[in-house]
C-alpha cells in the first residue's frame, strides 16, 4: 500500500501476530510484533511506530493502563484496539483515552482493511500537510496517459485541481479518447486512492440487473444465496464511483441516481436496512448532455448535480504532436507484453500516422499497433503492416477544399497554433495562412 | 529436479480442462513453466467444527512441509472455505516471500451471492486471485493502481474491479524478482 508506514502489532497469542503480520506485510509496511504489553513498551521508548495495533486483554499489564503509556510514550500514534466480544466496554473505554477505534475479533476482512486504509489516509495526509512547501507535482499512475502536447498538459493540470477536491467531475470526449484513464488518474492522486475505485458502464446494464448492481442485495432476495452481494455504491465506500456512459440510464434510473447522489443513502434489493455509504462521483460520456437536458431526455436536476467540474479530453487529430510518444509507448506496451523485443516503426509508417485523423482516437491508435506487431516482420513496423493503403490521407468523397482546410488545421494543431512555424511548414506566408484561417473558420481547441 | 516455476496443487474436484486453462493463464502472465498435480488426501484435520471452515495457516504450512523443498512456487487450490484465526474468511492466502500460497473456489462463486451461474467469470476470478497470492510469493506487496491484479481485494466485488494482470510497475518488480531467484 504504501511503505512509508510502520505498525507495531501486540498480541499474546502466536498465530494472531503471525496472521496479522503477513497480511501487514503484504501491504507493504513496515511490521513488527510484541508479545506482551512489557515488550511494546520497550520497543516504543527506542522506536516510533505510525500505527499500533494492540489487544487490550493481555496477561501482565491491563489493557487501558497499557494503553494509556503507550499515549505517552508515542502520542502521534494510532493506536487501534483488537477486543473479544465480550471485552468490548473496555475498548469503549480506551476510545474516550484517545483510543484511535477498536476492532472485534475475528476481524471481517473489510473491516480491518477500511480501518487500515483510513488511518493510511490520515497519516498520508498530515505527512503531505508537513511537507506543503516543497511538495512537487507528481501525479501518480498516469503512466497511461501519454502526450506532451499543450492540450494533455492542461487535461493533466485539471486532473491535478480536481483531485484535491471532492467535486463531482464529468469527463468527456469522443469515444476512445481514454476517458476511464483520466478517472483513474483522478482517484488515485485524490485522499481516496486506498478505498476502490468502483466501475459502472452504464450502457452494459439492463435496467432490472441496474438496480441490484448499484444497490446490492440482500441474501435473503434469493433462493440458495449465503452472503449478501454488495452493490456498487457500498464497495465504493470511502473511494470514487465511476460511471461510464452516463448518457445512456433510463428516466427511472436518473431519479435513483440523483436520490442516492443527494442523500448517499440506500436500501438493498430485499433489504430494509439503510446503507450510508461516502463516495465521490466521476461520470463520462461521449454525448453533449446538455443538449440532452435541452431536449428533455436527461434530468436538469441531476446534470448540474454531476457537473461540477468538466473535463474535457481533446481527440487525438487535435494533438497530432503526441502521436509518435503514443506509438513508442505502444509499441513498447505491447511487446513487453507479447515477451518479444522491442522494434522501430518505418519513417514512412510513422509519417503516414501523423497524418491520420483517427476517429476512433486513441484506441484506434493502440489496436492499429497491437495489430501492426503481430502481423509485422518482427523487427519493424512498416507501412504495409498498417491499414490504410495509400500514402496520402485521400478521401475521394472530399473536396480538394476541404482537404486543405483539414491539412491546416492538423498542422495548425501539431505546433499548437505557432501561425510563424505552421506556415513555414505549409510552405506560405503568414498572412496567406491567416485569410486561409478565416475563411475556413477555423478555431484554435485550446480557445486562445 | 523439476524445472517447473509455479506449481499447482488441487485439492478436491477440479476439472482438468478447468486446471489447464488455469495453467495456461498463469503461464502467460508469468512466463516461465507451470505444472499440476493432485493430492487425493483429506482434508479432515484441517476442518474447524466451531467455525464449520478451514483453517489456513495449517493447510499452508502443510503445503510448504509437503511440497515447499522442489524450489517452486507452490500453490494449493481448494473448493472449500477457509479462514485464518483472527479474519472471518480469506479467499487466498500465501507466504510472502515464500514458496506456499493458497487460493479457494469458494467465495468466488456467483451462485452464493443469489446471482445467476458464470463459468467464465469464475474462471476469471480464479486465475486473478491465484496470480496476485503467486505476486506476494515473489515479494510483491498491493499496490494502489485500481486495476493492477496486486490491488488488494478481500470481497468477489473487489476482485471484480481489478484485471487478471500485473500494472507496469509491479511487472518490473516481478521480472526482477524472477530473474534473481534461480530456477
Ligand atoms: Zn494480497
Ligand atoms: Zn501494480
Amino acid at each position: 500500500m504504501t511503505n512509508a508506514i510502520s505498525l507495531l502489532i501486540v498480541d499474546d497469542e502466536e498465530s494472531v501476530r503471525d496472521s496479522l503480520y503477513n497480511w501487514f506485510i503484504e501491504d507493504g509496511f513496515t511490521v513488527k510484533c510484541a508479545e506482551n504489553a512489557k515488550e511494546a513498551l520497550t520497543m516504543l521508548e527506542s522506536e516510533n511506530f505510525d500505527i499500533i495495533l494492540a489487544d487490550i486483554k493481555m496477561p501482565g499489564m491491563d489493557g487501558l493502563e497499557m494503553h494509556r503509556r503507550i499515549k505517552t510514550l508515542s502520542p502521534e500514534a494510532i493506536v487501534i484496539i483488537m477486543t473479544a466480544f465480550a471485552s468490548v466496554e473496555t475498548a469503549v473505554q480506551a476510545l474516550k483515552d484517545g483510543a484511535y477505534d477498536y476492532i472485534t475479533k475475528p476481524f471481517d476482512p473489510d473491516d480491518l482493511s477500511h480501518l487500515i486504509r483510513n488511518a493510511a489516509t490520515q497519516i498520508e495526509q498530515k505527512a503531505e500537510a508537513e511537507n506543503f512547501k516543497n511538495k512537487e507535482t507528481n501525479l501518480e499512475n498516469i503512466e497511461d496517459i501519454v502526450g506532451n502536447s499543450q492540450s494533455m498538459m492542461q487535461v493533466l493540470k485539471e486532473v491535478e485541481n480536481v483531485s484535491q477536491s471532492n467535486s463531482s467531475v464529468i469527463i468527456t470526449g469522443e469515444s476512445g479518447t481514454g476517458k476511464e484513464l483520466i478517472a483513474r488518474a483522478i482517484h488515485s492522486n485524490s485522499s481516496r486512492k486506498f478505498f476502490p475505485l468502483v466501475t459502472v458502464h452504464c450502457g452494459a446494464l439492463s435496467e432490472d440487473l441496474l438496480e441490484s448492481e448499484l444497490f446490492g442485495h440482500e441474501k435473503g432476495a434469493f433462493t440458495g444465496a449465503m452472503f449478501n452481494r454488495k452493490g456498487r455504491f457500498e464497495i465504493a465506500d470511502g473511494g470514487t464511483i465511476f460511471l461510464d456512459e452516463i448518457a445512456t440510464i433510463s428516466g427511472k434510473m436518473q431519479i435513483e441516481l440523483l436520490r442516492v447522489l443527494e442523500t448517499k443513502k440506500f436500501v438493498r434489493v430485499g433489504g430494509n436496512k439503510e446503507i450510508k455509504s461516502d463516495f465521490r462521483v466521476i461520470c463520462a460520456t461521449n454525448r453533449d448532455l446538455k443538449k440532452m437536458v435541452e431536449q428533455g431526455t436527461f434530468r436538469e436536476d441531476l446534470y448540474y448535480r454531476l457537473n461540477v467540474v468538466n473535463i474535457n479530453i481533446p481527440p487525438l487529430r487535435e494533438r497530432p504532436g503526441d502521436i509518435s510518444l503514443l506509438v513508442n509507448y505502444f509499441i513498447k506496451k505491447y511487446c513487453t507484453n507479447m515477451s518479444r523485443d522491442l522494434i522501430s516503426i518505418e519513417p514512412a509508417a510513422m509519417k503516414r500516422l501523423e497524418q491520420y485523423d483517427f476517429p476512433g482516437n486513441v484506441r484506434e491508435l493502440e489496436n492499429m499497433i497491437e495489430r501492426a506487431i503481430v502481423v509485422g516482420n518482427g523487427k519493424e513496423i512498416r507501412l504495409k503492416d498498417l491499414p490504410m493503403k495509400t500514402n496520402a490521407p485521400v478521401d475521394s468523397s472530399e473536396s480538394l477544399s476541404e482537404l486543405e482546410k483539414k491539412h491546416i488545421l492538423q498542422t495548425l494543431n501539431k505546433f499548437d497554433w505557432n501561425i510563424s512555424r505552421s506556415a513555414k511548414v505549409l510552405k506560405v506566408d503568414r498572412v496567406t495562412l491567416y485569410n486561409k484561417i478565416k475563411k475556413y473558420d477555423l478555431k484554435n481547441p485550446n480557445g486562445k | 529436479m523439476s524445472k517447473q516455476r509455479i506449481l499447482f496443487i488441487s485439492f478436491g474436484q477440479f476439472g482438468s480442462d478447468f486446471l489447464e486453462k488455469v495453467a495456461a493463464a498463469v503461464k502467460s502472465e508469468f512466463g516461465v513453466p507451470v505444472g499440476f498435480d493432485i493430492n487425493y488426501g483429506v482434508l479432515t484435520h484441517f476442518y474447524d467444527p466451531s467455525r464449520r471452515q478451514y483453517n489456513a495457516n495449517e493447510l499452508i504450512k502443510f503445503i510448504h512441509e509437503k511440497y515447499g523443498n522442489n524450489g517452486a512456487k507452490t500453490i494449493g487450490l481448494f473448493q472449500v472455505d477457509l479462514f485464518i484465526p483472527i479474519l472471518t474468511f480469506v479467499i487466498g492466502q500465501a507466504v510472502y516471500k515464500g514458496n506456499a500460497g493458497i487460493v479457494s473456489l469458494y467465495r468466488l462463486k456467483n451462485e452464493l451471492y443469489g446471482m445467476k451461474k458464470d463459468e467464465n467469470l469464475l474462471f476469471e476470478r480464479f486465475c486473478k486471485e491465484i496470480i496476485h497470492e503467486l505476486g506476494h510469493t515473489f515479494g510483491l506487496t498491493h499496490c494502489t493502481s485500481p486495476v493492477c491484479v496486486m490491488r488488494s481485494s478481500t470481497y468477489i466485488e473487489d476482485v471484480d474491479e481489478k484485471n487478471a494482470r500485473f500494472c507496469a510497475s509491479c511487472k518490473k518488480q516481478l521480472d526482477q524478482a524472477l530473474h534473481e531467484e534461480p530456477s
